[in-house]
């Protein structure tokens, strides 16, 4: 593995082997000592032209406990929004020794331009591109999901395993990447979303899709993962007629949470809008692990960079 | 201006089809006929093998001046006119300031006609600055000494029906054509390609085929309405040949251009996030190539248009969603037809001469342009060599930019000579400096 782009690029054998040295990475933290050497001397660049808190620090907690140096390098307030293009913004980071750069931005396909255009050499991991993918986080989704239905199975997959995806499909890269890895690993996967927000020529996916939430929970789910309405993208409007029936029709409620299996666990990449996508009570219940997805960020975020960083691993490789 | 000189083109195939000699003097074709015998003083060249066409014209070039010099000039636009085979393009309106005055479309004739490379005809935009708002003087291009008869706002569509029925109605009274960028502007707010399975993969935001039908549907109704004739830029989607054809079968006035990248790439070429196949309309999908290659081969689709559309490198260099769209065509034009036209015989050289130089010359009433290869006829004359192949290599070509989606694919077709005027432009792909 050089880069981490997207889930499209990776084998089965490769995502197990991220998952594999999430969970080892995982025991580490456990420790009173929670910092390993295995990155001393590295730097790691977080490059984000899209402000996301919480995936930058997510990204940064995890390079820092390998050890790392960490640059944040955000657009706001630099050079990118005094015009300077990502291209030039990549020499600058070559040039200045970077050895790996996580980057963040709203343009599907950016992070894939850093690592094929040959503006620079080093690792590139895709913290978000657009509405393209979001690679570490279905990690660390499948991460969580595993822990609960294949616990103490390391090198296990999630086949049989049914996942149903709730919400802003069109404009989710959570969902493309979710997608990919679930079905990768021999989960069942059921898209749910009002037709709008489907993307047309998402038939070709290998999933299903439907616009009935209340069938697809019918199903019995192993796990529900809501996704966060994104009403800052919806250019030209019109996607639902308004907040409240996109509710109704497509949030998880405390009613519809209830009436689920005891075993299906509830999930969303979050920032959540609360009342909105999911209800409160539901996202702070008992099958709730979105918590649990934020700690699992970290672990799955070391191992990435392990095995795109770490001479070791490298070898391995070879 | 020096005098043409006399040469004599041995042994081409005319059309494609029988071998003969062609006698080009004063300017003029002035025999045509075997073996012919050399005037004293004449240039004989053996083009023994060789396909002679009437010079090819362009319906669709960008040439970016005035405003856009960075990316290409009347002079370099030209020259890779010429090198591609051209001996006249249609330069488009949109440029800075908009060619929708009588001021600036004789301005870019002037340059066109002190460069030398090939005629240059202004496009005049329809309405004032692009802008969709009100017509430019169109009359006034069309009295201009640079006898505008294709009016465009190629870039962005007339989307207004009311402004498209007046200008449509408008041009009738000096044999005007109206170019129309089918292009429904809601249908596409942020549109970065072709919206399908690809754009549904690579999460970018959907150029979808209806937003390009839907205003030919309208437009060719318009235009049966007020009876007047309608020019379709660049179509790119199966919906759009049956919306033609279905127009045809009506017996309206329409004609219909694709372009040689419509002809040969698809959305599948986005994949890489390359920016050089971000284009408008988009690539679109394998089955919309087949249906254009079809709509060009029985005659529903007109003609082959380049939308030559230079771009300087940094416009290309970034992010898919913030790259200029546009593709650089003039050099590869009939190395792509050949091959996915001619070499696949679903066209011949002499269908070829149609769609690429008759047809477009008849469409922008080109009274000079691709006229018969025979005695009487301007020496406008191209020689075409199908049989050595070419890998693409936008550093070698005129063009000032390298925006060229054919980059490194091995095309058929070579140059042997373009004349325009009488004037030898360009021998063995290489540009005469006159």
């Amino acid at each position: 593995m050089k880069h981490m782009i997207s889930i499209a690029d990776l084998s089965r054998e490769e995502a197990i082997a991220v998952l594999a040295t999430a969970e080892h990475m995982a025991q580490t933290q456990s420790r009173s000592i929670r910092k390993l050497p295995t990155l001393v001397g590295t730097t790691v660049v977080n490059l984000f032209f899209e402000d996301s808190t919480r995936t930058r620090i997510s990204f940064e907690a995890a390079a820092k406990r390998l050890s790392a140096d960490v640059i944040n390098f955000s657009a706001k307030g630099s050079s990118v929004s005094k015009g300077e293009s990502l291209k030039d913004t990549a020499l600058t980071l070559q040039a200045m020794g970077a050895d790996a750069v996580v980057v963040r931005s709203g343009s599907s396909g950016a992070a894939h331009l850093l690592a094929h255009a040959g503006w620079i050499d080093q690792p590139i991991v895709n913290a978000g591109d657009g509405a393209h993918e979001h690679p570490t986080q279905a990690l660390l989704d499948t991460f969580t999901l595993r822990r609960h239905l294949r616990p103490g199975e390391p090198e296990a997959g999630l086949d049989g395993a049914h996942v149903v995806i709730v919400g802003d499909v069109l404009h989710s890269r959570v969902a493309r990447s979710n997608v990919l890895l679930l079905t990768l690993l021999g989960a069942r996967v059921t898209l749910v979303a009002p037709p709008a927000l489907v993307p047309v020529g998402a038939s070709a996916w290998p999933c299903e899709i439907t616009y009935d939430l209340d069938e697809a929970l019918g199903q019995g789910p192993d796990a529900v993962m809501m996704l966060r309405v994104q009403r800052e993208r919806m250019v030209g409007g019109g996607f639902f007629p308004t907040a409240g029936e996109y509710s109704r029709r497509y949030g998880l409620s405390t009613a519809r949470a209830a009436a689920l299996p005891e075993h299906t666990r509830v999930m969303h990449p979050g920032p959540m809008n609360r009342g909105f996508e999911i209800a409160g009570d539901v996202a702070d219940g008992p099958r709730s692990v979105i918590v649990e997805q934020v700690s699992s960020g970290v672990f799955v975020r070391m191992a990435v960079l392990y095995h795109l960083l770490a001479t070791d691993s490298r070898e391995d490789a070879r | 201006m020096t005098t043409a000189p006399t040469l004599l083109l041995r042994g081409g195939l005319l059309y494609g089809e029988t071998a003969a000699d062609l006698l080009l003097e004063g300017g003029e074709i002035a025999a045509v006929g075997t073996d012919l015998e050399a005037p004293a003083g004449a240039e004989v060249i053996d083009v023994d093998g060789c396909v002679v066409l009437p010079g090819l014209v362009d319906l669709h070039t960008h040439l970016r001046e005035p405003g856009g010099e960075e990316a290409e000039t009347v002079e370099t636009g030209t020259r890779a006119a010429a090198r591609g085979g051209y001996t006249a393009v249609h330069a488009m309106a949109n440029t800075t300031p908009t060619a929708d005055t009588a001021g600036v479309v004789e301005q870019i004739a002037r340059a066109g006609e002190s460069a030398g490379w090939c005629t240059v005809r202004p496009v005049g935009a329809v309405t004032v600055g692009l802008a969709g708002e009100r017509l430019a003087e169109l009359d006034a291009m069309a009295s201009s000494r640079a006898r505008v008869r294709v009016f465009s706002d190629d870039g962005k569509c007339v989307h207004d029906p009311v402004l498209m029925r007046r200008a449509l109605e408008y041009v009738k009274s000096f044999d005007g054509v109206i170019a129309q960028h089918a292009q429904d502007p809601r249908l596409t707010e942020g549109a970065q390609m072709h919206e399908g399975e690809v754009s549904a993969q690579l999460g970018l935001a959907g150029w979808p085929a209806v937003a390009e039908e839907s205003v030919i549907a309208r437009d060719v109704l318009l235009a049966h309405h007020v009876g007047s004739r309608l020019h379709v830029c660049h179509l790119s989607t199966a919906g759009s040949v049956d919306i033609i054809r279905w127009a045809k079968q009506r017996g309206i006035a329409v004609t219909a251009e694709v372009t040689p990248h419509h002809l040969l790439l698809t959305d599948e070429s986005v994949r890489g996030f390359d920016a050089r196949y971000k284009v408008n309309p988009p690539l679109r999908t394998q089955a919309d190539v087949e249906a254009v290659r079809e709509g060009l081969a029985d005659g529903t689709i007109d003609i082959v248009a380049t939308d030559h559309a230079p771009h300087p490198a940094d416009a290309k260099d970034r992010e898919w969603d913030q790259a200029a769209m546009g593709m650089t065509g003039l050099e590869t034009a009939l190395s792509i037809v050949q091959s996915t036209m001619v070499d696949r015989e679903a066209l011949s050289w002499r269908d070829v001469a149609r769609v690429m130089s008759e047809t477009p010359a008849r469409i922008g009433r080109d009274e000079d342009q691709g006229r018969p290869l025979e005695a009487g006829s301007p020496a406008n004359v191209l020689v075409w060599d199908p049989r050595p192949t070419t890998v693409v290599d936008p550093a070698v070509h005129a063009s000032r930019s390298m925006n060229s989606p054919f980059t490194g694919r091995e095309l058929p077709g070579r140059n042997r000579l373009t004349v325009h005027r009488g004037r030898v432009t360009v021998r063995d792909g290489a540009l005469v400096e006159g």
